[in-house]
């Protein structure tokens, strides 16, 4: 009786232990940004973005630092940092939201699969509620997520003067891509 | 038995990571320590006619119009000064983070420039806190007018020097000032009167009204002035528009040179006479690298 409780014990704590591998993260995924306006094209990459997916509840989050938009003109990197964004108040944007129908994914299985993602992305203190579809491939010790999809900046709260109409774009095509391994 | 059925719930309740926890918390206390300079503490190179602590990216080469037209109490005849017109044309070049070197030629007494600007110090939080930025300034202007017939001076008469040091604080968005004490020394000045070298404190400050525009002032104290002709300090305002590759620099002064040695010394205006220029720089940023 006592071993067999004792033989309980540890399989729970196995399971136990299994199951808290089902977080997936990484530190230096890339989101880029891109704006195609008719007098200049505006691209900036971010390296260090955090993200982790809980592939059991489906909950997806990202976190990035602002500054760390990298673009080819440093002013550009100046004004967009001061001006625009204002980094200094709002240093971080995120993303809270859920993978849908996490439960039929099967991840011991490698390949690729199309997903939808829904919550909520905040970027200057401003949350929006977005749904986007986007691919998850599963390679056998990590996985690799990756969207494209599109954000008005006036949606954020960030204003952008109107002489700025042709050389910034109303819609910017934002472009995730990270590698998430198990935590 | 009871303390193995306590030892199996213990397993089960244990905190299961990725149950209930909230993911973000993950990344909450990764916070990078970054490095954060003050950027935008003037709109431009230039509070008004001095030099601002700013300096153009490095690989960024920045073209500098500017103008003063003629005294406003000149009336209507000549259109308040919009006759007549000095101008300076000018470019600054970004070497590296800290060293920025700029060429430019005034057509007042037809005055070639050349100077360098290097950052000691700057403003910044985050690994360091550091409250103020601070740079070096160093100018030489070379006077290129015709010498008169019969005059013995040679080419050293021609030069003037200027060294400053930038004092600048962003003490908010809103508001930034700037300290920038200056010697100036010319080589040759009108009577043996009047001094060589000229200290000069200089006092400036802009206030942010928006975004992209702001107004400015400027002040030059002198310690010293020249004796054989009337000169006032330099005091100019004006009103900074920023369009992200050009900034557009309106303002009113009693300084109608735009070189250093001139406006800190040579200012012949005073405002209270009306003797007061309208004037702009426009400047035009290009990444080159």
């Amino acid at each position: 009786m006592k071993n067999r409780a004792i033989l309980v014990a540890c399989l729970l704590a196995c399971m136990h232990l299994s199951a808290s591998s089902q977080v997936y993260l990484t530190r230096n995924g890339t989101i880029r940004f891109f704006s195609e306006a008719p007098l200049e094209n505006i691209e900036a990459l971010n390296r260090q973005v955090m993200s982790a997916l809980n592939t059991e509840t489906g909950e997806f989050v990202f976190r990035l630092p602002m500054r760390s938009f990298a673009f080819d003109k440093a002013l550009m990197q100046e004004h967009f940092n001061d001006n625009f964004v204002e980094s200094h108040k709002y240093p971080n944007a995120t993303f809270q939201g859920v993978m849908e129908g996490i439960g039929d994914i099967d991840f011991d299985r490698p390949g690729e699969i199309s997903v939808v993602v829904e919550g909520e992305l905040t970027i200057k203190d401003v949350s929006k509620n977005i749904r986007e579809s986007g691919t998850l491939h599963i390679h056998e010790d990590h996985l690799h997520a990756s969207a494209e999809f599109i954000i008005a900046p006036e949606d954020y709260n960030i204003r952008i003067p109107t002489r700025y109409a042709r050389n910034i774009a109303r819609e910017i095509e934002v472009f995730v891509d990270v590698n998430l391994r198990p935590q | 038995m009871k303390t193995l059925y306590a030892l199996i719930l213990t397993v089960l309740l244990l905190p299961s990571r990725g149950m209930g926890q909230d993911l973000m918390d993950l990344f909450e206390d990764e916070e990078e320590v970054r490095v954060e300079y003050a950027v935008n503490t003037f709109f431009s190179t230039r509070v008004i006619n001095g030099q601002s602590i700013e300096a153009p990216y490095p690989g960024d080469l920045v073209f500098v119009v500017s103008h003063h037209f003629g005294r406003l109490n000149q009336g209507a005849y000549e259109l308040w000064g919009l006759d007549q017109a000095t101008i300076r044309l000018g470019m600054d070049y970004g070497i590296s983070d800290k060293l920025s070197v700029s060429v430019g030629r005034s057509s007042y007494q037809k005055t070639f420039d050349g100077f360098v600007k290097y950052k000691l110090l700057r403003q910044q939080t985050g690994l360091r806190d550091i409250p103020l930025s601070v740079s070096l300034f160093s100018g030489a202007y070379l006077n290129s007018l015709r010498w008169p017939e019969g005059s013995d001076f040679s080419f050293k008469h021609r030069m003037s020097y200027v060294q400053q040091l930038l004092i600048a604080r962003r003490f908010s968005r809103a508001i930034s000032l700037q300290l920038s004490p200056a010697w100036v020394h010319k080589n040759l000045v009108t009577v043996t009167e009047d001094p060589n070298d000229y200290f000069v404190l200089g006092m400036g400050g802009r206030w942010r009204v928006s975004d992209w525009m702001g107004i400015s002032l400027e002040y030059f104290y002198r310690f010293q002035e020249a004796a054989s002709y009337d000169s006032y300090d330099s005091f100019s305002i004006g009103i900074d528009l920023d369009t992200g590759g050009h900034v557009f620099q309106l303002h009113f002064t009693n300084s109608q040179p735009m070189f250093e040695p001139g406006f800190l010394t040579d200012t012949r205006g005073n405002w209270l006479d009306g003797d007061i220029y309208f004037g702009f720089h426009i400047t035009r940023t290009f990444a080159l690298r």
